[in-house]
């Protein structure tokens, strides 16, 4: 790695309790590096997203759900490379990023959890501790309190006042943020829904907790709360005045995506969100349909966090990821079973782009117990990895957040 | 000042009147061969009777308070340890639930039918107009039972005299714990609940292991519908011993898994109509009672050693004997013991309290209403009144409860949206573990604000409980009184200064209740 990526990645995070002070010097000029992490829950359908063109034995096995070769055609694959095509949803959102090489796409990515059960493998995803399967077949003990992003605080020095500050966008603490650094949460859906108490209520309940145990809790939920608050109205004034149809339409994700970008611009350096809907085993569609609208509000999503990031979005990294992908072949009912190896992305303005990491013809030969997608790249050492360049981590703080792990670098960033 | 300070001269007061009790904390650390001790907690001040009650119940209301004070706070424990077939609902809610599908109609049935009708919409192209309807009437149906069941649970919770035993149900659908979105559970988990957990709240723990293990609610979730001879799935085997009965840390080994799975294999749910064809020498076997099965062509024949003693190979006959062992375990009475500790004192018991408790366990035959005499008589227990944190069952049960006592609600919709805001719906736990029991998994500060909130549309409104379900009436204006007969007899007594400048500096009645619902006091119980 040269000197002047890492410069431009490590950012003034604490790392000097992790590093030592010849780092610190190093990084003392920099704004920190933001993550966020968009997770998809139900395990979406990554032969749809990156979709294989090279591949007759794609079109084969799926015969009412595959995405055209690229074409004039609506509904066509928008190309990326000999092999890979993208998924036509995202012709207006994600792949403009794709061409300004600020989209890497992880494929055969995944875990090493075979259940294929959703909670199962999300938990594996997030805790980050592997299956929980020996090599000899006797269950591990896992520690369900502590997922890795709030491991990767932690090396971060989230425990430090001044240090990285976590969020999650979500209504309760995900398991991959669970641990020993304090961690905010906020739902952003039912923001700007009234709910209201109001300012001097807000302080007078605070006042109720002062001294108390739960008192930097509640003083945070209100920080966190007010600055929600303040986006919104920043929203609303922004939409009168500039009558722009796409913010007054803005819904669901790329509302959210908006004010997630708000608050980890102004104060949170790692964030998570998740996104729901992606367990498509009736009727997914092609390149229009149930699964298509989906990968268009997530586009459209990404798009509206990467513009509202501003200049920050040149530290900023972005890792979409989902549990499972899904079976190769369509099932009976135009859609698709629980799977293994998925796609990971990875977006950001300092990204790197295209496909990366370990690949294989896709064939019926190739395909894991004839009838997933193999898993060539495990996330932890791909994740590892890009943590290892963006916050110059060695193998030591590697460990910390994925255990027994060796980053693998991809140079993704 | 702030609370915290105030709070150790609420503990001292407690303690001193415990001094005058000596006998009776003397009788909660009885040597494991004493009597069961009876709780004797008559002599407390009303803030503690207060407290003991807030344990005891879902959250005091008025007329608990009222009720217990007139019979004396030892003989309502007794009731409560003991309760008897009346719940005291009032009589709009036993209708309410009385017309519940799944009241009327057995689960099996209700199973079956729907398994039907989910084949004949299978079975037809995924495009097909008629499928999708039907498809839809299957979701609403399934949907509506597991919904009637969830009411029925918060109706009690709220409106029943038994207060204790319907907060076992809980803790216990917790314990044994199934989620409702895996399969079809959604149509099984009112009778897991009525059925397997609810009569046993209080009684034998082993009739309430023997309940679960024979559910198809339970051998669905866990998979054990899969477990048969030469293809073993582990899954409930495990749990089985790991959270149900002996802790993780109780005794067992791999090899003890593969055995118990062993011994649970033929084990399963049968939807449908046909029986498995079996050879005549098996014939006499196989048991069919509603959708649950025992297939003996999927049973392990073989003898088994589980926990270091054999267990003859001889059918169905070998899943008590199992259970039987499991439930005799001291491993099994200290997890349990633990476990209840820690749920209604809001800590992890001392060795002492722990091994007082598996005791009362192990010599009672797992009695739970005794383990529980035994808890509610320990200094312990006394000196941790007031001091375990709500998780969001209790905080909006016993909101509820305090805002509005006996008047009956028309909808318990807002509760369940509560409960999901908050990250606990009834039986919405994915993972078999159940929901945690320690404070930290609850005190984020996104759902402090959520409480907050919550707080807010409780104290100023009536919060949509008196809208009926699918009624397009609006409701009526008004807001609960919470400076009520409990307040003013107990509760204000409990408060610390920074909480009564709060309600004294409230602009209005409405703004009083949130402050009081927000309070660090009302956090806990």
């Amino acid at each position: 790695m040269q000197r002047r990526d890492t410069l431009k990645w490590l950012g003034a995070l604490p790392l000097a309790g992790t590093l030592g002070a010849t780092s610190r010097v190093l990084a003392a000029p920099a704004a920190p590096a933001k993550l966020l992490f968009v997770f998809l829950r139900g395990g979406y359908d990554a032969a749809s997203l990156l979709v294989p063109t090279s591949s007759d034995f794609y079109y084969e096995a799926r015969p009412n759900i595959a995405i055209a070769r690229p074409s004039a055609d609506k509904g066509a694959g928008l190309a990326l490379n000999a092999d890979w095509a993208l998924h036509p949803a995202l012709q207006d959102s994600v792949y403009p990023l794709f061409g300004a090489k600020q989209v890497a796409f992880v494929p055969f990515c995944g875990t090493d959890d075979l259940t294929r059960s959703h909670f199962e493998t999300q938990d594996t995803v997030e805790l980050g501790q592997g299956d929980g399967t020996a090599a000899d077949g006797t269950r591990l003990q896992r520690d369900f309190r502590s997922g890795f992003m709030n491991r990767l605080a932690a090396v971060l020095g989230g425990a430090e006042p001044d240090g990285v500050r976590p969020i999650a966008f979500t209504d309760q603490l995900p398991r991959i943020l669970q641990g020993s650094v304090e961690v905010a949460n906020v739902s952003l859906r039912y923001a700007g829904k009234g709910g209201g108490i109001n300012e001097r209520q807000s302080s007078m309940i605070a006042a109720m907790y002062s001294g108390h145990k739960l008192d930097k809790q509640v003083r945070e939920g209100f920080e966190t709360r007010s600055e929600v608050q303040r986006t919104v109205a920043n929203e609303m004034a922004g939409e009168m005045v500039a009558a722009n149809r796409n913010a007054i339409n803005a819904r669901g994700f790329e509302l959210e995506a908006r004010r997630v970008a708000a608050l980890m611009r102004e104060k949170y350096a790692l964030g998570f969100i998740d996104v729901g809907g992606w367990d498509t085993h009736v009727n997914q569609g092609t390149g229009v349909g149930y699964l298509a609208n989906r990968f268009d509000e997530l586009g459209r999503g990404l798009a509206t966090f990467a513009r509202e990031m501003g200049p920050d979005w040149n530290k900023t990294v972005v890792v979409v990821a989902s549990e499972f992908g899904r079976t190769f072949r369509e099932n009976g009912n135009r859609g698709t079973d629980h799977g293994h190896g998925t796609v990971f992305w990875v977006l950001g303005g300092g990204v790197k782009g295209g496909i990366a990491g370990e690949q294989v013809a896709v064939n019926a030969s190739t395909l894991f117990q004839d009838r997933d997608y193999p898993v060539l790249n495990e996330y932890r050492t791909v994740l590892g990895g890009l943590f290892a360049r963006m916050y110059g981590l060695n193998a030591a703080q590697v460990g910390r957040v994925f255990p027994g792990v060796r980053g693998k670098d991809l140079r993704l960033v | 000042m702030t609370i915290q300070s105030t709070m150790p001269t609420l503990r001292a007061a407690t303690c001193a009147v415990l001094l005058g009790l000596a006998a009776g904390c003397a009788a909660g650390a009885a040597p494991q061969d004493a009597a069961p001790a009876a709780p004797r907690l008559g002599g407390l001040p009303a803030a503690a009777q207060l407290g003991v009650l807030n344990r005891v119940t879902w959250g005091a209301s008025t007329s608990t308070w009222r009720a217990a004070r007139q019979e004396g706070i030892d003989r309502y424990l007794e009731g409560q340890l003991h309760p008897g077939p009346d719940d005291g609902l009032p009589p709009s809610i036993a209708a309410q639930i009385a017309g519940f599908s799944i009241v009327q109609r057995p689960m099996d049935e209700l199973v079956m039918d729907l398994e039907r009708q989910r084949k004949a919409y299978s079975a037809l192209p995924p495009d097909d107009a008629g499928a999708k309807v039907a498809q839809q009437a299957y979701q609403d149906q399934i949907n509506r039972a597991a919904r009637e069941a969830a009411t029925r649970s918060l109706l009690r919770d709220v409106y029943s005299r038994n207060q204790l035993k319907e907060q076992m149900t809980w803790f216990w659908m917790n314990h044994f714990n199934v989620f409702q979105n895996k399969h079809n559970i959604r149509a099984m988990i009112g009778d897991y609940e009525e059925r397997a957990i609810r009569p046993n709240a209080l009684g034998k723990f082993r009739d309430l292991v023997r309940a679960t293990v024979f559910h198809p609610a339970m051998l669905r979730y866990l998979d054990n519908e899969q477990n048969a001879g030469g293809r073993i799935n582990e899954n409930y085997a495990r749990e089985l011993m790991e959270l149900h009965t002996l802790g993780v840390n109780g005794g067992y080994a791999q090899q003890d898994v593969q055995e118990l799975a062993r011994v649970l294999t033929g084990l399963g749910v049968n939807l449908g109509t046909k029986e498995p064809k079996l050879r005549r020498e098996l014939q006499g076997q196989y048991v069919r009672r509603g959708v649950f099965e025992f297939n003996p062509a999927r049973h392990d024949y073989g003898d088994k050693v589980l926990l270091g003693q054999p267990i003859r190979g001889e059918g169905l006959a070998e899943v008590d004997a199992a259970i039987d062992r499991l439930c005799a375990s001291p491993a099994t009475a200290h997890h349990i013991g633990r476990k209840l500790a820690l749920y209604f004192t809001g800590a992890d018991p001392s060795p002492r309290l722990e091994n007082a408790l598996a005791a009362a366990f192990q010599r009672s035959d797992g009695d739970i209403a005794q383990v529980l005499a035994t808890l509610f008589a320990a200094p312990e227990f006394r000196q941790s009144l007031g001091q375990a944190f709500r998780d969001p069952v209790h905080y909006v049960v016993g909101s509820v409860r305090m805002a509005y006592d006996e008047k009956p609600i028309l909808s318990v919709e807002p509760m369940m949206a509560w409960l999901t805001r908050l990250g606990e719906p009834l039986y919405g736990r994915l993972t078999p573990d159940g929901y945690p029991l320690d404070a930290s998994a609850w005190q984020s500060p996104g759902q402090m604000t959520t409480r907050f909130e919550i707080a807010r549309i409780i104290g100023t409104s009536g919060a949509g409980l008196f809208r009926a379900p699918g009624g397009q009436a609006p409701e009526s204006p008004g807001f609960p009184q919470l400076a009520n007969p409990l307040y003013d007899e107990a509760l204000r007594t409990t408060l610390g200064p920074a909480t009564r400048k709060a309600l004294d500096a409230a602009l209005s009645p409405q703004e009083w209740n949130i402050f009081l619902l927000a309070s660090p006091e009302w956090m806990n119980r």
